[in-house]
């Protein structure tokens, strides 16, 4: 493996502490494009042969999760004017860091225990991408705003991602594409809803959310 | 006589140079605001201004205010020559010296505190609590730091944990290193009160935390915590220093002339930091001692993994 893939899966696994510590939404944004970046790069390092097919996947997503959607979420942030520093909706800072290290620490342990393949054994892949996803899920569960859930999303997504790199050799291209496809449509079909959110409740706060409508 | 030669390069630097950091520190914040500023060696003019000066103590306290300042200072002078600096061991060297280390610092601390209680002040009281708050979050980041480098040397002494067999550890292990180096740099800034933790410049006693507790001291008290202070961000900077650049273990006219270097380099690191970055929230720098704990703690997660 290239020397050079741990330590870019170690700045990812700190950018997920990034995206839980900070209090402006425009940081998080940033870390999620950066990571999303970070993660495209990797996919060079993780298969010696590159093809035109990786090299085209890398672009694709680099350009997607780096500078699409992000500008696409600082513009619907400034759209629904919404307010710059975010409170955790549950808990504080401080907890959401630690039960994301509690599950960073507990993915390293869980990894070691997984059926994987013989190649795939003892890679920080794995694990980086069973935090990365658990951080994703607790951004989704502890944050009330809009825009953090759309963000939340997006760390899930990174790191189903990281897991697919070890198969891309065996998925087609057009999966890959289809997913990365999967992925505009929803934070596209998000962003609306947060404009529809905060232009109903004067806020993007999900609290407001609570009935069914038949 | 390889060692007496190591032990006195070791003194006279570790007690001159460190008033020397801060002048350099204010200087890079006066480039970066376009300003000429203070001249280098300021600090110094400072203490020797302090030190000639005569002194009033109000009649409210009593000795632990005065001792506050001399145990700080007595303290600060200990585990300066603790730090292995480029020399094979310090002065001072045993198994398990980097945990008196962290409480010699611990201790200084309490008297600092404690002088500050002292007076009565509800201001230094204010100051006292938010320090030693802090101060309870910095420590377990230098702890874990610190466990790294034992896991890496196998040996408990400062002088192997910073040896020169952290060179090879770093080609092996970088990864642990870098988040362990990133940590202590973010313990550096909070245990001398930098910002983004706290502004050495302020004014206002709301805000202040470590300058808020020495409000009432003056003359050669007030000389002996500013120089104590200096030598506390020697400690933090020798740390950092060594484990950025390790020591090669080859000639020590090769070695001294890095770690000076190297001290310098990580002075004008706290220079752009402090030019670059505001003041965090009173309430966020828990969230951010917090993390420097997570980092080192992640550096020892990866090397037992």
């Amino acid at each position: 493996m290239v020397p050079l893939l741990d330590p870019l899966l170690i700045v990812a696994l700190t950018l997920n502490f990034v995206a839980l510590g900070v209090s402006r939404i425009r940081g998080v944004i940033n870390a999620v494009a950066l990571q999303g970046v970070l993660l495209g790069i990797l996919a060079l390092f993780v298969h010696p042969a590159i093809g035109t097919r990786v090299i085209l996947l890398v672009a694709v997503t680099v350009g997607l999760k780096g500078f699409v959607i992000p500008r696409y979420l600082v513009h619907a942030l400034r759209e629904a004017n919404i307010q710059e520093e975010v409170k955790p909706g549950v808990g504080s800072f401080m907890g959401s860091l630690l039960l994301g290290a509690v599950g960073t620490g507990l993915a390293m342990v869980f990894s070691d225990t997984l059926p994987l393949a013989e190649q795939h054994k003892h890679l920080l892949l794995v694990p980086a991408s069973l935090a990365t996803v658990w951080t994703g899920f607790l951004m989704l569960t502890t944050r009330k705003r809009a825009i953090m859930q759309v963000l939340g999303y997006l760390l899930l997504e990174n790191g189903i991602f990281m897991f697919g790199l070890l198969l891309l050799e065996a998925t087609p291209f057009l999966v890959e594409v289809g997913i990365l496809l999967d992925l505009f449509t929803g934070v596209f079909v998000m962003a609306i809803i947060i404009h529809h959110i905060s232009r109903e409740f004067a806020s993007t706060s999900t609290e407001h959310l609570t009935e069914l409508k038949g | 006589m390889e060692t007496i030669f190591h032990d006195a390069v070791h003194v006279l630097l570790a007690l001159g140079l460190p008033p020397l950091l801060l002048g350099l520190i204010a200087k890079t914040k006066a480039l970066f605001a376009g300003r000429v500023g203070p001249p280098v060696l300021q600090p110094y003019y400072d203490l020797i201004k302090l030190f000639q000066k005569g002194s009033v103590f109000s009649t409210t306290t009593t000795w632990v205010f005065r001792a506050g300042p001399v145990v700080g200072l007595v303290t600060a002078v200990i585990a300066v020559l603790m730090i292995p600096l480029a020399g094979a061991t310090a002065p001072l060297s045993f198994t398990g010296d980097f945990v008196l280390l962290a409480y010699l610092l611990g201790l200084g601390r309490f008297f600092t505190a404690s002088a500050a209680l002292d007076t009565g002040s509800p201001f230094e009281g204010m100051g006292a609590a938010r320090e030693v708050t802090f101060a309870c979050l910095a420590e377990p980041a230098f702890f874990l730091g610190m466990l790294v480098l034992a896991k890496l040397s196998g040996s408990l002494q400062l002088a192997d944990m910073l040896g020169s067999s952290l060179a090879s550890h770093w080609t092996a292990d970088g990864e642990s290193l870098v988040l362990v180096l990133l940590s202590w740099f973010i313990i550096l800034l909070a245990e001398n009160s930098r910002i983004p933790f706290d502004d050495p410049n302020t004014h206002l006693e709301l805000t202040m935390i470590h300058e808020v507790m020495v409000l009432d001291h003056g003359g050669p008290a007030f000389g002996m915590i500013l120089y104590g202070a200096a030598l506390k961000l020697f400690v933090f900077g020798a740390l950092v220093v060594r484990l950025a650049f390790p020591r090669t273990g080859g000639s020590p006219w090769l070695d001294w002339p890095i770690f000076v270097g190297g001290m310098l380099v990580v002075a004008v690191a706290i220079g752009v930091v402090e030019s670059i970055m505001a003041r965090l929230r009173m309430t966020h720098v828990p969230v951010l001692l917090v993390a420097a704990c997570l980092l080192s703690g992640f550096g020892i997660i990866l090397l037992v993994r």
